[in-house]
């Protein structure tokens, strides 16, 4: 299970940095929420991979890790607000620049 | 009396020059506000100076920064004391000079005040009794150099030579840190006193040649030693008070200081005594050559400086007492003589208007007193009998026949000294006779020159009457004080020494002989050497400096072109690649054995995993069509949180789900405005550079994973799992943390998502965007706003959906929910509204605005935190009660219920904040009409 689970997080990371480094802000948004999927997912393992083993007192023997759960909680829901603020970002780029490279200009060598 | 009294006194002087420019106060007034503070820490220095000579250190310490052992200490011992005189005394001198030098229409009170900060910088240097505290006074005097020799900023020149003198000690004092640093490492401490006492550690230790080469490195730049000595005749460029005051007794003399200062700790080695002697010397005869071949009046004293910066430097090279000793009384008279002729050079230039020796001549004539003045400092300055020069050059010349260090080579020690004597006598005779001999003066700019005004000399006459004075009765006059200062610089006792005129005849006396009958003698042939020094190619060596700062800022500005070529893709490229190499030089083979058995594989979780493998790679590969992206995108999400409920996260699966639909419905947003074709840009070589990145840093991450998920490990969680009910009254650890243990985290974390929507608030703000009217194959977009099924679906999904999120929000204390997830909840059953029905729709129904939803969150977060003050306990303590109420049963109420009520809050208010705001674009777009362009509707009312 370990295996699958890393090799999930090595892909989302993967084709999160793949899109990350694309030129238009639309494709880096995607890139950026791949990426945060991964880097949560990461730290949500850092708790080690335990299953029907809920952090709830009562309801599991060997409860799972409960910290990097309550720390992924709250990325989760920064990782969405930067994701909005990424978009607006980007629409607001689109608005003044009447362009949405990332780097503002046109077209440039980058691509 | 406190010593950090004493070295803030001129820093505090700093202040009263320009208040006095100020209130136009007139020059002798300026003169004065800027003497003050000074006179008033000579004054304040007598007592402890008692003390000092009668074998007292003086020591004062505050502690300013002992993490970094940085304390505000000082100490005045004997060579402090003498040092201390020396920047005070002839600084007062220098100032009652400059009243006279400075011309009415010049910034006098901008002027005081940067010669009283390098004044303040300097007794730092000599009175610091902490290793880093020296360093700091070390660099301010460089800082404050810099803008006194580039006063008359106008001239081109004295900015070069400002900034070349900057950026040679500069470059020293970093050398001379990073000394600082291994010696305090070797000690143990930055106490100079424990240093000074620990000279035998530092010798012995292996970091010593090290610790060696970076002060020496210091010091050379700042004495302006063979090879480093190019700035100081740049520095030239100044206003003379300045270069009376930087290279007489202050500025240049901060490097022998630290000879003297470190001899104890740094002296005794063979090491020591090849590269200062060696440095020394090369500088004593360098200087005094080059002094001969000068036509700037000022550029002859430049280089008799160093010169004799020189001999001062090769006589602490040479390891003997003694020598040591000599060297301290060198300094002495050196800041005396030089000081005084630096000073003449000056009435002389301020009277003719020029400093061209080819061209002031015959000056007896027009100004006698000068004449003597200078004429005795510069026989003081070529070693005459009689005048404090010759004292301290007899014991250099005996000095250097005692030395056996270069075994049968012995010899040119002696030798290099004479010679060092005779171009010494030849250059000060060249300064007597050129200048107020040699026929008449040629094309004076001031014509006919004369005695400057009355009180100009009066510094002059001080200094060479000290001259005289200590020349002719050593004993009476300077002996205590050397005493002291020779007892300070050795660290412990005094050699036997007589300070007297005749010592009978010897070979010093030979030497001396040699030096002045040489001297003269090839003074006679100067015109066959100016000859010779004409032939010799040019050494620009201001030419030479300015090229290598060019091609350094060349070389630095291709750098950072490279790495900052305007383009945020080149940026992340570079941010990334560096990741891909940490990882890649972390990555090894035995991270994949690690001791924990891995869980057993079954069907469900590889075909999720599959699917989310195959989902992300999909969305980067088809990332241009952009629904499909969309939609894989989503896929992602969810399997996301299958993976949370599968291993035991309930919670993150909950809230990822909610926040899976929020994002997708921010992506639509996004890909409605973004334009619709993302045309393929990336080249063949870009797209593989983009690959082998994601590959390598993709891959890095799943390998580390990999390790730790496989590797043992202590958690701090089982506080959390065992304190979760006593202590925060709740089942669910995980919400516990959030509101409880590590509520404060939770609190910023609140406070971020406020800011965030208060951010793109500000950001749609009057934003204008193009809707499209046709997807990228040119279908059109659906005319159909509303679709009726979801409009009748949405409705009564509404309240049901807030009574989950009601009970969502009871039970997170205890099972799997909290504010978090029931604020997503309700935020997504608002949001499911604005999509059925539109954001007009809304409009009638949710009157006003977010961000007081959003303020309320906050502040009720926060006001739980505060009440817990009031009860005497932390910021944040929660606190829980168990009450029966009917009908419903045991029921507990929890302080932290509050809390997670202001996240709640906040939650709701943030999310609606960014998507209503954004969905508002849609609307105006409605209105803008036909032209496809949103009108400035701005907050026009709903129709």
């Amino acid at each position: 299970m370990e295996v699958i689970m890393a090799l999930m997080i090595a892909t989302l990371v993967g084709s999160g940095v793949y899109l990350t480094l694309r030129a238009r802000t639309f494709p880096v948004i995607l890139g950026i929420t791949l990426l945060s999927y991964g880097v949560n997912l990461f730290v949500f393992v850092s708790g080690r991979l335990s299953v029907n083993q809920v952090p709830v007192v009562g309801m599991s023997e060997n409860p799972s890790d409960p910290l990097p759960q309550a720390l992924v909680l709250t990325a989760i829901v920064i990782g969405f607000a930067m994701t909005a603020f990424l978009v607006v970002l980007a629409l607001r780029g689109e608005g003044e620049l009447n362009n949405d490279h990332v780097d503002g200009g046109s077209d440039g060598e980058g691509g | 009396m406190n010593l950090s009294i004493l070295v803030l006194l001129p820093f505090l002087g700093a202040a009263l020059p320009p208040l006095a420019e100020r209130f136009k106060a007139s020059r002798t007034l300026l003169a004065l506000s800027a003497a003050a503070l000074p006179a008033l820490a000579l004054g304040l220095m007598v007592a402890p100076g008692r003390r000092v000579i009668d074998g007292e250190t003086v020591l004062s310490s505050v502690q300013w920064l002992p993490s970094l052992g940085l304390d505000l200490a000082f100490r005045l011992d004997g060579l402090a004391l003498l040092f201390a005189m020396l920047v005070l005394g002839i600084g007062l001198l220098i100032i009652l000079y400059a009243r006279y030098y400075l011309s009415a229409d010049e910034k006098a009170g901008r002027f005081y005040a940067y010669l009283l900060l390098f004044m303040g910088a300097m007794l730092g240097v000599v009175t610091s009794d902490n290793l880093l505290l020296l360093v700091v006074f070390w660099e301010l005097t460089s800082l404050s150099s810099f803008l006194l020799i580039g006063f008359w900023s106008h001239n081109s020149v004295a900015r070069k030579g400002a900034r070349m003198a900057l950026t040679v000690t500069g470059m020293g004092g970093l050398a001379l840190l990073a000394g600082v640093l291994l010696i305090g490492q070797v000690v143990g401490s930055y106490s100079l006193g424990e240093a000074l006492a620990s000279g035998d550690a530092i010798r012995a230790s292996g970091l010593y040649p090290l610790i060696l080469c970076l002060v020496l490195l210091g010091i050379f730049t700042k004495s302006a030693q063979f090879p480093f000595h190019f700035w100081l005749p740049h520095a030239m460029a100044a206003p003379t008070p300045v270069s009376a005051y930087l290279h007489s007794a202050t500025m240049v003399k901060a490097g022998v200081f630290l000879l003297a200062r470190f001899y104890p700790m740094l002296a005794g080695t063979n090491l020591w005594f090849d590269l200062v002697t060696l440095a020394g010397m090369a500088t004593l005869i360098w200087g005094a050559l080059a002094a001969l071949f000068q036509n700037d009046l000022k550029g002859l004293l430049a280089y008799s400086t160093i010169s004799h910066l020189g001999l001062i430097t090769l006589l602490f090279g040479l390891n003997t007492e003694l020598a040591a000793v000599a060297a301290v009384f060198h300094i002495i008279n050196h800041a005396t003589f030089k000081a005084s002729l630096f000073m003449a050079a000056g009435i002389i230039d301020h009277e003719t208007g020029t400093r061209d020796m080819r061209r002031i001549n015959g000056l007896w004539r027009y100004m006698p007193y000068t004449a003597v003045l200078a004429m005795v400092a510069s026989a003081a300055m070529a070693g005459v009998p009689l005048l404090n020069g010759f004292l301290s050059k007899e014991m250099f010349f005996a000095e250097t026949l005692q030395s056996d260090r270069l075994g049968a080579m012995s010899w040119v020690l002696p030798l290099g000294a004479t010679l060092g004597g005779v171009l010494s006598v030849a250059y000060s005779a060249r300064f007597i006779h050129d200048v107020f001999f040699n026929g008449e003066p040629v094309n004076l700019p001031k014509f006919p020159p004369h005695e400057p005004p009355r009180y100009m000399k009066v510094p002059v006459e001080i200094l060479v009457a000290l001259c005289i004075a200590v020349g002719v009765f050593p004993s009476l006059t300077v002996a205590g004080l050397l005493a002291v200062a020779g007892t300070a610089t050795l660290g412990g006792t005094l050699p036997e020494y007589h300070l007297s005129i005749w010592h009978g005849f010897n070979v010093p006396l030979l030497m001396s002989v040699i030096a002045l009958v040489g001297g003269v003698l090839v003074y006679s042939q100067r015109r066959r050497l100016l000859q010779w020094h004409a032939r010799l190619p040019e050494i620009n060596a201001n030419l030479i400096f300015e090229r290598a700062m060019q091609a350094l800022a060349r070389f630095a500005g291709a750098f950072s072109g490279v790495l900052r070529n305007g383009s945020l893709q080149t940026y992340v490229a570079w941010l990334l690649a560096v990741v891909a190499l940490v990882l890649l030089s972390q990555v090894r083979p035995h991270l994949l054995n690690g001791e924990r058995p891995l869980l057993p594989l079954d069907g469900v979780a590889v075909l999720a995993g599959a699917m989310l493998m195959v989902a992300a790679v999909i969305t980067a590969i088809l990332h241009r069509h952009r629904m499909t992206a969309i939609m894989s995108i989503s896929v992602v999400g969810l399997v996301m949180s299958l993976v949370f409920v599968r291993f035991s996260a309930p919670d993150l699966a909950l809230t990822q789900l909610s926040v899976e639909v929020v994002t997708v419905m921010l992506l639509i947003l996004a890909m409605y405005f973004l334009p619709v074709r993302t045309s393929p840009e990336s080249g063949a070589l870009r797209v593989s550079r983009d690959l082998i990145l994601s590959v390598v840093v993709g891959g890095g991450v799943g390998v580390m994973a990999f390790a730790m998920m496989t590797s043992d490990f202590t958690s701090i969680s089982g506080f959390f799992l065992e304190n979760a009910k006593p202590g925060g009254g709740g089942t669910n650890v995980v919400n516990v943390i959030l509101v409880d243990f590590r509520g404060f985290d939770t609190f910023g974390e609140i406070t971020v998502l406020g800011i965030a929507a208060m951010g793109i608030y500000a950001l749609l703000k009057d934003l204008e965007l193009t809707s499209p009217r046709s997807d990228a194959t040119g279908r059109p977009w659906a005319r159909d706003a509303h679709p009726l099924v979801l409009v009748t679906i949405s409705r009564p999904l509404l309240p049901l959906a807030l009574l989950v999120s009601v009970y969502i929000f009871l039970r997170g204390h205890n099972l799997p929910g909290g504010g978090f997830i029931a604020g997503l909840i309700t935020s997504v059953a608002l949001l499911l509204q604005y999509v059925a029905s539109g954001v007009g729709w809304m409009r009638y129904r949710m009157p006003g605005d977010y961000h007081p939803v959003v303020a309320l969150g906050l502040l009720l977060a926060g006001v739980t935190g505060v009440a817990s003050w009031f009860f005497g306990h932390p910021f944040l303590t929660s606190t829980f009660d168990h009450i029966h109420w009917p009908l419903v049963g045991d029921f507990e109420l929890a302080s932290a219920m509050l809390f997670d009520a202001g996240v709640f809050l906040t939650v709701v208010g943030a999310t609606l904040l960014m998507l209503a705001n954004l969905g508002k674009l849609s609307l105006l777009d409605d209105k803008g009409g036909n032209a496809g362009q949103i009108g400035d509707v701005g907050e026009r009312g709903d129709a």
